[in-house]
């Protein structure tokens, strides 16, 4: 293998009170995969993904992009929240969340202008919500407003995504918008990092998967690794999925 | 004392030019920074803070035994300070949820502030009357070097807001995003919290720190009814504050016995009720409207399409069917028939009605209209 290391986790290790939720994970993520972490709920999944942003902060370990502490690479990473962690009846537009994408680059203070406001109506047009640029964001449909998350994360115009379950109560044509759109990026030589919950979609969409409970359970390629013996260490019961249909 | 009266006043007496203008540039800042706590969910916050203001305003007294208001007004400052920083500790180290942590920190300050006052208004020295005028404020006590405070507050308040605007916002709509875009989160929620501890703090003379509250969430809550830009409802907030400030001197100046705190917070609370009630997107009034019609409407095209189903069994669509044929359907009064025709979707001839072909037409298309609305 000689591809480009994008993500490295050793020894993370993060609690909120007691019990840790997630426990000494090492994490080798090569460059220009598509990746689904599954796990049962209260697996540690999306705080997986925030201690790697630096959102929540590790009891132990370290994470490095491209080799470099997080906060040196921090304009390589885009991240997509979970939907619900916002309010969506916040006073504003679809293209003025669009544009907030923006903002890491412009750093303190500048206000953004013409030209982000052209790379925020382009990724609008990328996920095909062009024109409800002007909508305001709580009349907008659940799947919309993932797409308008994800936009968000397209300004930014990173080489690794990190996405928070962007599947979750979105219809199916969002779905394949969404999963198309990633799959463009994994052809870009973009890395995807994607929270999912879905088993049974998990070798049609991703190339990488990780299985996390707390530890992880194992990392690899979907065609090795997806399999019964993972699935029943993982969830603690024979889940039985298709393995490549 | 009328209203004219007053505003004449407005212009040549110094004293009630002062207070108005004092009263305009609170109701300017509160409506303002209001409109971020608000939209942070901290309406509490403001509450809190301003309970915990009273105990500096008391230690303030012991400590120089003078009631300087700018002294007063520091010692507020302080301990409102600590007030709201303690919230955030509890809030964010315990397993306490926010209105918890708010609770505790509101009753705990106004108790020992509450008791300060009491010993305080023991002591046998004359000058310490007066210093409860902090719990309900007194707006005639304001002299222009209060005023000058104000104003210099207030414009570094919307001077910091303007510079800090896409942060605030930022953070406001998405704190973790925030982080993750190398954002201190920290730094920008300490800078929110400290400014709407100042905007507390100024109004406590006026205002008063039981009511204060109502001057942070009033303008906003009203403001949020209009607008759908976080821009538009700062501004309004502002302008509403403002106007309250200056309606309620108005009226607490031309009746005799009212206080003008008080009737400043119900002016602003009035433009509440008229925002919830009449805004033209949000209001309840026009919700309400806008509900009964459309569902008008759609009995009306569920009549049309009941009757499409019927004039298509015939070979003229325009062949007239009795009334009655209707009956088994539930949707239709002689006033939503008399409305179909109004609308040239049928024709009435008797006890008989006949689709137009505009009518026809109508109905074919009617669910692809419905949904493509959506």
């Amino acid at each position: 293998m000689t591809q480009k290391i994008a993500i490295q986790v050793d020894d993370l290790t993060v609690a909120y009170n007691y019990k840790p939720v997630l426990w000494d994970i090492d994490l080798v993520i090569p460059q220009g995969v598509l990746m689904a972490i599954v796990g049962p709920n209260g697996a540690g999944k999306s705080t997986l993904i925030k201690a790697i942003l630096g959102i929540i902060d590790p009891i132990a370990g370290s994470v490095a992009i491209y080799g470099e502490p997080y906060k040196k690479q921090r304009k390589l990473v885009a991240y997509v929240p979970q939907k619900g962690s916002v309010d969506w009846d916040f006073p504003t537009t679809a293209l003025d969340v669009v544009m907030m994408g923006t903002y890491g680059s412009l750093g303190w203070i500048k206000r953004p202008g013409q030209k982000q406001k052209k790379a925020a109506l382009e990724a609008l047009e990328k996920v095909d919500m062009l024109s409800f640029k002007s909508r305001q964001i709580s009349q907008l449909s659940g799947g919309q407003q993932q797409r308008i998350f994800l936009a968000r994360a397209l300004v930014q115009n990173a080489s690794i995504y990190f996405m928070d379950e962007p599947f979750q109560g979105v219809d199916a044509s969002t779905e394949i918008a969404i999963i198309n759109i990633l799959k463009e990026l994994r052809k870009a030589g973009k890395t995807v990092v994607v929270v999912h919950h879905d088993l049974q979609t998990v070798p049609e969409y991703f190339d990488w998967v990780t299985f996390l409970n707390v530890k992880k359970i194992a990392t690899g390629p979907v065609k090795d690794i997806f399999n019964d013996d993972n699935l029943t260490k993982t969830y603690g019961i024979n889940y039985k999925v298709a393995v490549n249909k | 004392m009328s209203i004219t009266e007053y505003f004449d006043l407005l212009f040549t007496d110094y004293t009630l030019r002062t207070i108005s203008l004092g009263t305009a540039v609170l109701g300017i800042i509160c409506g303002m920074l209001g409109s971020f706590a608000v939209l942070r969910k901290q309406s509490l916050l403001g509450d809190a803070i301003s309970h915990a203001a009273l105990p500096g305003i008391a230690v303030a007294f012991l400590i120089t035994g003078a009631k300087d208001t700018n002294i007063l007004l520091l010692g507020a400052l302080v301990s409102g300070l600590i007030g709201a920083f303690w919230i955030r500790g509890m809030i964010s180290k315990t397993h306490l949820k926010s209105d918890t942590a708010l609770g505790l920190i509101l009753s705990l300050f106004f108790g020992f502030g509450m008791m300060l006052l009491t010993y305080i208004q023991k002591q046998p020295n004359a000058n310490q009357a007066g210093l409860d005028k902090y719990l309900f404020g007194q707006a005639a006590t304001l002299v222009e070097s209060d005023v000058r405070l104000m104003v210099i507050v207030t414009g570094i308040a919307l001077l910091v807001v303007l510079l800090f605007w896409k942060e605030f916002k930022l953070l406001l709509f998405d704190q973790d995003y925030t982080k993750t875009l190398g954002f201190n989160t920290k730094f920008i929620d300490i800078l929110i919290t400290f400014f709407i501890v100042l905007a507390i703090v100024i109004g406590l003379q006026t205002v008063g720190v039981v009511l204060m509250s109502a001057m942070l969430l009033a303008p906003a809550a009203a403001a949020r009814q209009w607008t759908n830009t976080l821009a538009t409802m700062v501004f309004l907030a502002a302008l509403i504050g403002g106007f309250s400030g200056v309606f309620g001197t108005a009226i607490s100046a031309t009746q005799n016995n009212l206080s003008t705190g008080p009737v400043i917070v119900l002016v602003a609370s009035f433009f509440v009720v008229v925002s919830f009630v009449f805004s033209p997107t949000r209001g309840l009034l026009f919700k309400q409207i806008r509900l009964l019609k459309n569902r008008r409407d759609l009995q009306l095209k569920k009549t049309l399409q009941f009757m499409y189903g019927i004039a298509q069994t015939h070979e003229n669509i325009d062949h007239p069917h009795t009334i009655r044929i209707l009956n088994n359907f539930q949707g239709f009064t002689k006033k939503s028939l008399r409305k179909m025709e109004e609308n040239q979707w049928i024709l009435l001839n008797k006890q008989q009605w006949s689709l137009t072909s505009k009518g026809f037409a109508e109905a074919q298309n009617l669910f692809n209209q419905q949904t493509q609305h959506e």
